[in-house]
């Protein structure tokens, strides 16, 4: 590890590469978690985020690069090392949730300290403080099957976590949920994570679950990482338009930039159709005068005013308004674009009205193309 | 009948048990020509019953039920017309389309049933399918489409009959969360084309205040409040919906004074805790002295890091948790012995135990009876 880096990192993955016949399914990707944080690894299907959870299970081998968790090596493909899957000492939990339906919660949660010999009265105990951490003491009688898909995933986590792993590797675990019961698990997840204090990583295709949950987020696609960043980072700052379009909602208008007013400011160009309009903004990374870029704006950072308050001046007529209870979904067309808008409720915009858009320079981001 | 305009469907004092237990409960409701209206409310509220009742699945107790003016359903006249002669359409959770016949077939098939001639057959299924979105579809078999297809394929189903109402029971249910999105603004837009009126049961309060022109929450088999979605939302008219549409803040506490359409309240924070004076508009029945619950909505509350000047309301506490969800922050904060949800619009990094003032606008809150 280089001197001077702010977190020892708990995790270290180096220059993984992972191929399956000529397709590289992870090209070249390095990271690393600090101890006791949590990790997203997000994209769509195909992106490498599970190839590269898999890697560091052991269940996959790889090609390149190398593996390291608490500094000892799992993987070192230059030093021919592969330590076994089984003595990693990593807790996992997968989308289907592997509870077995013969036992009941505690014996499903037991089994992993019965099979490392631990003495019968402090399986007892712990079993005891993982199940009243999840929520399922009342539950530790009753056999799997007789558990909602929520309360079999917390067993699942509860077996996972009950020996105290090293690490805690999480495929999609609420994807097989409803969405009122996966909003409520997210939350629930982060607290016990938070708890027990074990460096996890986490892959989904779920934004709203990554940014919810993660102390970082990777965002991958076609095997590369397109930006590491906290939630915050990720959602005001993508680093190009295709993290900017797949983190929420955005209005990305390609334009070029005209002006560098300060550095990281500028003016930038777009034009959609008839109109046309100069903006001041914050430029991204790799943008500067001259290049063209995407102008990036999220739903809430636009405002849909009734009066003109000169330039820049964006004149558009509401196509329509969805009420969605504590928030307002517009849309307004501006030329040959269509802004998506989220205003608050108590804002009575109606489809027809013209109306004048403010964008907050600070919210506005040009991006690489 | 007199009076004012006639609705497609009128069910008059509506009454279902199923042994002891009383799944509807004198549910009285007019629905207008092309009218979108939903029935709202948790599982066993009594909202499928009821469209059972309408449908013809289920024979009511007590009460009528009229569609389009003629009596369908009275046990007191002994009338109960069945299903297929009460000129409805059906949409269901589960596709129910037949994977063995083509788009087509199916959605023609009702028509041939009812030896509807062959042009017209063809003219009649080709406007539901363009309709729907599956004219390019119409050789496809059932089993290569997907869930939301196959949805639109019951939908023309439906809707080619041309009946006079469509009842939908939670269609939506088995889509996944994007697609389901799509659909509700989709079904929205067929049901104003195509000028269909409908009635609409599900669970789900964002589905209702997106499709709805009306809502009917339900709970425990009676009607708690008929309006528009936004009424619904902002002028809940007890708890129950308050926190059944949306997340409310509920706060208990008694009314200290009343002058017209404004009360004032104390809440108590905690049993160590003096109370706090806050300002809500009144709902209807509520009066002095009474136990009452001020409800106040996560976006109608602002966060303050030091204490307002000019606030009227004003509830002092310390942040508990935040959970970052981009487009704002849900915070949760600790006053006193509740816990009170504010949706934070702009970013700010706040750490839990730290102190935040919270303030809304009077008429922003709502005081109801408890």
């Amino acid at each position: 590890m280089e001197a001077g880096s702010p977190a020892p990192r708990h995790l270290e993955v180096r220059g993984l590469v992972k191929s399956f016949g000529p397709e590289r399914a992870v090209d070249d990707i390095s990271f690393g978690v600090p101890r006791g944080k949590f990790l997203t690894l997000l994209g769509p299907s195909g992106c490498g985020k599970t190839t590269t959870l898999m890697c560091i299970a052991g269940l996959h081998r790889l090609d390149a690069g190398e593996i390291r968790v608490g500094g000892v090596a799992y993987t070192s493909v230059a030093d021919r090392i592969f330590l076994a899957p089984e003595r990693r000492d990593i807790g996992m939990v997968f989308q289907s949730y592997a509870i077995w339906p013969h036992m009941t919660v505690a014996e499903n949660v037991a089994y992993p300290l019965e099979i490392r010999k631990v003495a019968r009265a402090e399986i007892h105990d712990r079993v005891a403080d993982v199940l009243r951490l999840v929520g399922l003491l009342e539950m530790a009688g009753k056999l799997a099957t007789q558990l909602s898909g929520g309360q079999q995933q917390r067993a699942a986590l509860a077996r996972a976590i009950v020996y105290r792993p090293k690490l805690l590797l999480f495929d999609e675990p609420l994807s097989n949920l409803d969405l009122k019961l996966r909003e409520q698990m997210r939350v629930e997840l982060k607290r016990i994570q938070r708890e027990v204090g074990i460096t996890s990583v986490y892959v989904t295709h779920d934004q709203a679950e990554a940014l919810v949950m993660s102390d970082e987020i990777i965002v991958m696609s076609d095997g590369r990482i397109q930006q590491t960043g906290d939630p915050h980072d990720i959602y005001a700052r993508p680093a190009n338009r295709y993290v900017s379009n797949f983190i929420g909602v955005a209005n990305l208008l390609p334009g070029r930039v005209v002006r560098v007013t300060a550095p990281g400011r500028g003016e930038i160009e777009v034009q959609e159709g008839a109109a046309r309009v100069r903006l001041p903004c914050r430029l991204g990374e790799g943008v500067g005068e001259g290049a063209p870029a995407v102008l990036s704006v999220r739903p809430e950072n636009v405002q849909a005013l009734r009066e003109d308050r000169g330039e820049p001046r964006l004149e558009g007529l509401v196509l329509q308004t969805i009420f969605l209870g504590n928030c307002l979904d517009c849309r307004v067309r501006w030329g040959a674009f269509e802004w998506k808008i989220l205003a608050h409720p108590r804002y009575l915009l109606r489809a027809g009205e013209r109306v004048f858009l403010r964008l907050d320079p600070e919210h506005s981001l040009a991006v690489r193309p | 009948m007199s009076g004012p305009a006639r609705g497609v469907v009128e069910l008059d004092r509506l009454t279902k048990r199923f042994g002891a237990e009383v799944a509807v409960r004198e549910v009285s409701l007019t629905v207008a020509p092309g009218e979108f209206v939903t029935l709202l409310g948790p599982s066993g509220c009594g909202k499928t019953t009821t469209l059972r009742c309408i449908a013809g699945l289920e024979s009511p107790d007590a009460g009528e039920i009229r569609i389009d003016g003629q009596v369908v359903a009275s046990r007191a006249r002994g009338i109960h017309l069945p299903p297929e002669d009460r000129d409805i359409g059906m949409v269901f959770q589960s596709y129910a389309v037949w994977p063995h016949m083509t788009v087509f077939d199916n959605v023609a098939y009702g028509l041939r049933v009812r030896r509807v001639g062959r042009s017209d057959v063809q003219d009649r299924t080709t406007g539901a399918l363009e309709l729907v979105g599956l004219a390019h579809l119409a050789d496809r078999y059932a089993t290569k489409l997907s869930g939301g297809q196959r949805q639109r394929v019951a939908l023309a189903r439906a809707i080619v009959y041309r009946p006079k109402v469509i009842l939908f029971d939670e269609p939506l249910s088995n889509l996944d969360a994007k697609l389901r999105e799509q659909m509700r603004v989709e079904l929205v837009r067929l049901q104003h084309d195509a000028g269909i009126t409908s009635i609409y049961v599900t669970h789900d309060q964002s589905e209702a205040l997106v499709m709805s022109d009306r809502v009917v929450v339900m709970h425990a088999g009676v009607i708690q409040q008929i309006g528009d979605p936004r009424t619904i939302y902002a002028r809940p008219a007890n708890a129950f919906v308050a926190s059944f549409l949306g997340v409310a803040n509920l706060l208990e506490g008694t009314l200290a004074d009343q002058n017209g359409a404004w009360c004032e309240m104390d809440i108590p924070l905690g049993p160590t805790q003096p109370s706090v004076r806050l300002r809500a508009a009144a709902a209807a029945g509520v009066s002095r002295g009474q136990r009452i619950t001020l409800s106040v909505r996560p976006e109608d509350l602002a966060l303050h890091l030091t204490r307002p000047d000019r606030a009227v309301n004003v509830i002092e506490g310390e942040v508990i948790d935040t959970v970052y969800l981009g487009s704002f922050v849900d915070g949760q904060v600790r006053a006193g012995a509740h816990t009170i949800s504010v949706q934070i619009d702009h970013y700010e990094r706040l750490v839990p135990g730290q102190k935040v003032f919270l303030t809304f606008e009077p008429e922003h809150g709502l005081c109801l009876s408890s």
